[in-house]
């Protein structure tokens, strides 16, 4: 497979007005990735699937990707004017970069025997501007997969030609793989509770101990511990 | 009848029992299983109604593909909520008397999935269990315990008086609520009336 670089400047030219990006992976593996943005991506779909040096005709996989809001600390040197001279001063800034869904596609070429190339989509934020096209009409395969992430994560797409959830029922309001999705309180006895599920523990503990009147605690005989 | 002088009769031919053992007898032989498996524990499920384990031996071989015709509901595998429904269902439209084993960690108690968002954490909260097997899943020798276990109850079984079984008390019911989806979670989560779960409470 050529390097990502050259795919993207190819797609560039290709099509007029898109913006592409690398996202770069530093692990060991150095799967980087393409970030397209959801007005050209069908476009982009298009040119990779029909591209007579690229070929991608299967798309594997589509997942994706919660990211909250995250508070971002960065270190400016800044001139000030410090008792009548002038300094240059290193002042830690903080802004909030706004969260936003992912939707993750990795392509392989059957003909040409390579890949995965690695397409993200990204979208504005995490609560109304939550559409993305749908690549279905290009991946046949990506039908299911969307489905799935429109159903656990609340993604969007226009142009999918049958959105419903797919795991959980119709009537089913939340997104249940959003790193904010709270559960419904049914925590039962567990034996060994430890890490979130020990937390889970303590809070449906504060949720239920009100409610019990006094003296009706544990019954003799039933464990504690 | 003193089970020493019935075996003394035995041996000379003579032959007594009771309509109560005779009736507990066919049924507990002739239990014919619901066919249908949730998840992996129906392979096993249907390795013991295989030659090797050959669940024919207990009579139980007989797998119906409808409720209508079915003794005996083996649920095997994760119950997953947006199943549970449909299980209750299953079980409603079967004929008195029925049973129910509920097969692996999953229908028992939601196993690995336990803490999670989706799978029922055990069955047992919308439809009564005679028998649970523990195991992940359960061998066929579990199934076959089980199945033993239950032929043994309903040999127990007495057919009048105070202790009769629930498909005799005109005052239990023969059918559950079956459980609706709601917007976050199934509605209502558990039957309080056949779940009782023990307060078990942690020092804090």
């Amino acid at each position: 497979m050529e390097p990502l670089e050259s795919i993207r400047d190819r797609i560039l030219a290709a099509v007029p007005g898109a913006r592409v990006e690398i996202v770069p992976n530093p692990s060991p593996s150095g799967q980087h990735s393409l970030l397209v943005d959801p007005e050209h991506a069908l476009a982009v779909a298009r040119f990779l699937r029909d591209d007579p040096a690229l070929r991608f005709d299967y798309c594997s996989n589509v997942t994706g990707v919660d990211w909250l809001d995250k508070e971002i600390t960065e270190k400016v040197r800044v001139r000030l004017r410090i008792e009548g001279e002038e300094r240059e001063v290193e002042e830690t800034r903080k802004h909030i970069r706004p969260g936003y869904l992912e939707v993750v596609y990795h392509l392989y070429s059957m003909t040409l025997r390579h890949g995965p190339l690695v397409l993200r989509m990204r979208t504005g934020n995490r609560t109304d501007q939550v559409r993305l096209p749908s690549l279905t009409p290009v991946w046949r395969s990506c039908e299911f997969q969307e489905r799935e992430v429109y159903d656990l994560f609340g993604v969007v797409f226009e142009g999918h030609p049958d959105l419903r959830r797919i795991l959980m029922w119709d009537g089913f309001q939340d997104y249940p793989m959003r790193k904010d999705y709270v559960e419904p309180d049914d925590y039962e006895y567990e034996p060994t509770p430890h890490g979130i599920v020990a937390e889970k523990a303590r809070r449906h503990q504060t949720l239920v101990e009100p409610k019990t009147p006094p003296g009706s605690a544990a019954p003799p005989g039933s464990t504690t511990g | 009848m003193d089970p020493g002088l019935r075996s003394e009769l035995q041996r000379h031919g003579i032959f007594v029992t009771t309509l109560e053992q005779l009736y507990n007898w066919g049924r507990s032989n002739s239990l014919w299983p619901l066919g249908f498996g949730l998840a992996c524990c129906a392979i096993e499920m249907i390795a013991a109604s295989m030659a090797r384990y050959d669940l024919a031996r207990f009579g139980a071989e007989v797998f119906r593909p409808s409720p209508r015709q079915a003794d005996l509901m083996i649920v095997a595998g994760t119950v997953t909520k947006k199943m549970a429904p449909q299980v209750v269902r299953l079980y409603n439209q079967m004929a008195e008397p029925k049973y129910v084993i509920a097969m692996g960690a999953c229908a028992i108690s939601g196993g690995p999935f336990k803490q999670g968002y989706n799978v029922l954490k055990g069955i047992d909260r919308y439809i009564p269990v005679d028998v649970h097997i523990p195991g992940c899943p359960p061998r066929p020798e579990a199934l076959i315990h089980a199945l033993m276990t239950l032929q043994q109850r309903i040999a127990e079984e007495s057919l009048t008086g105070p202790d009769r079984p629930r498909h005799l008390r005109p005052d239990q019911p023969g059918e559950y609520p079956v459980p609706e989806f709601g917007p976050h979670d199934l509605v209502p989560p558990k039957n309080p009336e056949i779940w009782h779960p023990p307060a078990i409470r942690r020092p804090a």
